[in-house]
């Protein structure tokens, strides 16, 4: 069974310091420009890398094992696009250098939106959100600049309230008052959002298949109504890794889409970022798009600016280009058999779901799951036992937990995507472990976790009591 | 797979798919069969070989990004697979050691900027730009966002985004031998909601004026945004002594150019201004041993939590970039920093210098960091065409300011060898002697 390293590994601050020090050169600054002291510490790069690697130790990652939160489509990262981002023909370029000397990094931008365009259907594709809440942001202002252009004040985005929390922030950021609508059994509630859309809806937004796995089958009608009530439907592409080879988004009636690489095209997601975020549109949409955009020029390629319709920038410069190319990689790697992850990714939730415990973990809902399920344990409240208290139990059995307490439709919820990289194997032993954990003492799994490097943190006491750098550390002492 | 169907009871994977209506099923995408690995490799290098970087072509290109040197360690220590490939840390007691250099990486970014909370992370320094206007639209009464004349364009456009759906509306103070007019910002103030200052600015001069700056920032309620170089705060007073608020900038330490790409954009404020701030923060607390131990905190103001009402939309960030920051600043601690920052204060001095010997103007007096506005005897964009035929990329061409102006910037990574041979190439090109 895995079992994390554990170290007492001391604040950069608390390292020994470096013997070596540097006399400070002759500073050609003013005297009241300068600062008096700067305290940070100096290692030698032996203590560096010692300091980190035990970091590292006390780290689960993908390269660990099995990591199925839901909605985030933890896959396994393929090492080529490492490789191929490192090359300095990739990292030391400079953003505003001339056209001519980066073409092999512009032909790989356009085809990788040629790619996207492809795989949802979309018409046009914008790569400079850096993550996918500014794909969503990037989005709403498309939708916005539109519906000015067409002389239309729209305020409002509707929402289900299975919705993704970034949905309703991204769309007040961009000034929209979000309306939520109530789903039922599991999907969107036609009745409620025929009620909720008017002439001052700007969107709805949709993940398909939603935050409970399910596949919005009245998709149809949703696309026709919202198009009747003379809004855009927005897609969140968190889930797109369910449907690719089977449907597109574009073909649903979507009219703005944003992806999240890091999510179904296998680029590492690094501890919360970098990711990306690209934002697809139809043909009515493209000319609001960000600039500049990558087009073709004769028989190369060059940055585009003059498109007066453009909502202008939402990156200073181009986005993250190097989550850009691995994905670009990852797409040539998989070309057409995408379709084939978007099958084993479907089968594997599936079995997953048909090896767990329906005694302690139950299925909300009627109907089919795809890539991903969300399960409540509340059958195991009786015996004090909450869907935190399994997630805790389930590291010191050596496992990620899925999600947890999302969508808050669900009790007690557990959101499980276990994605195609995980075998027949791994998958039985997750649910094992799932269904050990819900028949232990409600006392051990209480106390959990035992096993890991910390035990149960204390969030409510980090929130009270605010330590947030060193230097409060030290003032606590 | 059949095993797995025979397990599920289904004779056909597409029975998995049957809640997709049959109007809308593709049988199969267009795109070319997968290339198996090798040939992948082989193609995108090939496009990539299509490229020129610093290392094929000097580049003096300035634009708030330059080439730094990025110490192996630190490419060793963010490619470890376990930070690599993690999630946003959602389960602390397996995930405390990317917390613990997220921690690590906010008490650096609070000792460079005399700032008390730091967060992890934003997309860049522009973006950081947005979020700090909106806060200011949150957290004053003013109706204006006052930027410098010569903020970089992009940031403008940026900003212009982020601002779309608030009341403030921005407004330029103007600028005065290549720095911003704080008498006129002084008259401005008192509407103002935010105030954003750079160190250096857009033409890389430092502000001088600090004292000035501090007397504005007594004088409002505006909130001070400063926009700071890393490496250059390492020897400047911090923002926090002339009345900063916020703390902004580009965070690329560890980080190379990446054609603009993967660095981060750092946000640090004091802390009454904590519960507006966006973006994750990590806090430390104890295990139920009282081990000492480190999460995610101050999640109420976030949209998993808050949706609508959140501080911001922002989930994934750029996180690993805040690891190689922090180990950056490991590596080379306060002194080694500030050796840098006069080093490549030196070599753009010497630059300049140099240029100017050719016959550049040089349009502004006083200090500056790694970067200068020079113009050229001769056309800039002829001289820039000429230079590149010769495997030299000279300077930015600026789009505002002063006529025909280039943008150099110089930092550790150009040597004196090219420099001199960039002058030379320059002054042949200035001489008509180049073909």
């Amino acid at each position: 069974m895995y079992r994390m390293a554990s170290y007492d590994e001391p604040l950069l601050s608390e390292l020994p310091a470096s013997r070596d020090t540097d006399d400070i050169d002759e500073l050609p600054l003013p005297g009241d420009l300068r600062r008096d002291r700067l305290d940070i510490p100096r290692l030698d790069e032996r203590t560096l890398v010692r300091h980190y690697i035990h970091l590292s130790q006390m780290n689960y990652g993908v390269d660990t094992g099995i990591y199925p939160l839901g909605s985030c489509t933890m896959k396994y990262n393929p090492r080529l696009g490492e490789r191929l981002a490192a090359r300095h023909r990739m990292t030391l370029l400079h953003p505003h250098q001339d056209a001519s000397t980066v073409q092999g990094i512009l032909e790989i931008l356009y085809h990788l939106k040629e790619q996207l365009c492809a795989i949802t259907g979309m018409h046009a594709f914008s790569l400079q959100p850096a993550a996918g809440a500014h794909g969503e942001f990037t989005g709403m202002l498309i939708a916005r600049a539109y519906h000015e252009q067409q002389g239309e004040q729209r305020s409002e985005v509707i929402l289900p309230d299975s919705a993704h929390g970034t949905n309703p922030a991204s769309a007040k950021m961009a000034g929209f008052d979000v309306v939520e609508i109530p789903s039922r059994e599991g999907h969107v509630d036609l009745d409620a959002l025929r009620e909720a859309l008017s002439e001052d809806t700007a969107a709805f937004m949709l993940t398909n298949p939603n935050t409970l796995g399910v596949f919005e089958r009245d998709i149809l009608e949703i696309a026709a109504m919202v198009k009747e009530a003379g809004a855009l439907l927005y897609y969140d592409g968190a889930n797109l890794n369910a449907i690719m080879g089977k449907a597109r988004p574009g073909d649903m009636g979507f009219d703005i889409v944003h992806l999240n690489p890091h999510k179904t095209f296998a680029t590492p997601h690094g501890g919360g970022g970098p990711g990306a975020g690209p934002v697809g549109v139809t043909a009515e949409l493209e000319p609001y798009l960000p600039v500049p955009r990558v087009a073709r020029d004769g028989d190369g390629y060059t940055w585009s600016y003059d498109h007066p319709r453009s909502i202008g920038r939402v990156s200073h410069f181009h986005g993250n280009v190097p989550v850009l190319l691995k994905t670009y990689a990852y797409l040539l790697r998989m070309g057409a058999g995408l379709q084939q992850v978007a099958e084993q990714a479907v089968l594997n939730a599936n079995y997953l779901l048909s090896r767990l415990d329906d005694g302690a973990y139950t299925l909300p809902y009627p109907g089919r799951r795809m890539h991903e399920f969300v399960v409540s344990a509340e059958p195991l409240k009786d015996k004090g036992i909450r869907a935190l208290d399994i997630a805790k139990r389930l590291l010191d059995h050596g496992f990620h937990p899925p999600t947890m307490y999302f969508p808050l439709t669900v009790p007690e919820a557990l959101m499980i995507e276990p994605t195609e990289s995980e075998s027949r194997a791994s998958l039985d032993a997750y649910a094992e472990g799932l269904n050990a954990v819900a028949v232990e003492e409600p006392e051990v799994l209480q106390r959990a976790p035992q096993l890991t490097p910390v035990k149960r943190i204390d969030e409510a006491k980090a929130a009270r009591t605010p330590l947030l750098t060193w230097h409060d550390l030290e003032g606590q002492q | 797979m059949d095993d797995m169907l025979d397990a599920l009871d289904l004779d056909d994977v597409d029975d998995l798919f049957a809640d997709i209506p049959e109007e809308i099923r593709i049988d199969a995408l267009d795109l070319p069969p997968g290339m198996p690995e090798q040939e992948v490799e082989r193609h995108v290098d090939g496009l990539l070989d299509s490229n020129r970087s610093f290392r094929d072509m000097p580049s003096f290109l300035g634009g708030g990004i330059q080439p730094h040197y990025v110490p192996p360690a630190v490419e060793h220590v963010v490619a470890r697979s376990e930070f690599l490939t993690s999630y946003t840390p959602y389960q602390p007691e397996v995930s405390q050691g990317i917390l613990q250099a997220m921690f690590e990486y906010q008490s650096v970014v609070c000792e460079l900027t005399g700032m008390d909370v730091a967060n992890v992370s934003m997309y860049d320094a522009a973006t950081a730009l947005g979020e700090a206007a909106g806060m200011a639209a949150r957290s004053t009464r003013g109706s204006l966002f006052l930027i410098p004349e010569n903020l970089a364009p992009e940031k403008k456009s940026v900003l212009g985004n982020y601002l779309w759906s608030t009341d403030l509306e921005v407004r330029e103070i103007p600028v005065v031998d290549g720095r911003v007019d704080l008498d006129a910002a002084m008259h401005l103030a008192k509407d103002a909601a935010g105030i954003y200052l750079e160190q250096p600015n857009y033409y890389g001069l430092t502000e001088n004026r600090v004292d000035a700056v501090k007397a504005l920032a007594g004088e409002t309620d505006a909130l001070l945004v400063m926009g700071v170089d890393p490496l250059l705060a390492a020897v400047t007073r911090p923002p926090s002594a002339y009345g900063a608020d916020v703390v902004i900038g580009d965070g690329w330490f560890g980080c190379p150019m990446n054609y603009g790409g993967v660095r981060l954009g750092m946000f640090a404020c004091k802390r009454k201004h904590v519960r507006q701030m966006p973006g994750r923060i990590i806090g430390a607390t104890s295990d139920s041993d009282g081990k000492r131990a480190f999460c995610m905190t101050m999640q109420t103001r976030e949209q998993h939590i808050r949706r609508e009402r959140a501080t911001s939309n922002i989930c994934t960030n750029q996180a690993l970039a805040a690891v190689a920051f922090a180990a950056y600043a490991g590596l080379h601690g306060a002194t080694g920093l500030q050796c840098l920052a006069a080093e490549n204060m030196r070599r753009a001095r010497y630059a300049a210098e140099q240029l100017a010997d050719i016959g550049f103007e040089l349009p502004y007096d006083g200090h500056f960091f790694n970067e200068f506005v020079a113009v050229p005897p001769v056309d800039a964009k002829l001289l820039n065409d000429r230079l590149l035929r010769q495997g030299i990329h000279g300077g930015l061409p600026l789009r505002e300011g002063p006529g025909n102006a280039l943008l150099y910037g110089v930092t550790e990574m150009h040597t004196r060898d090219m420099i001199d041979d960039m002058i030379a190439a320059t002054a042949d090109v200035i001489g008509g002697n180049d073909v």
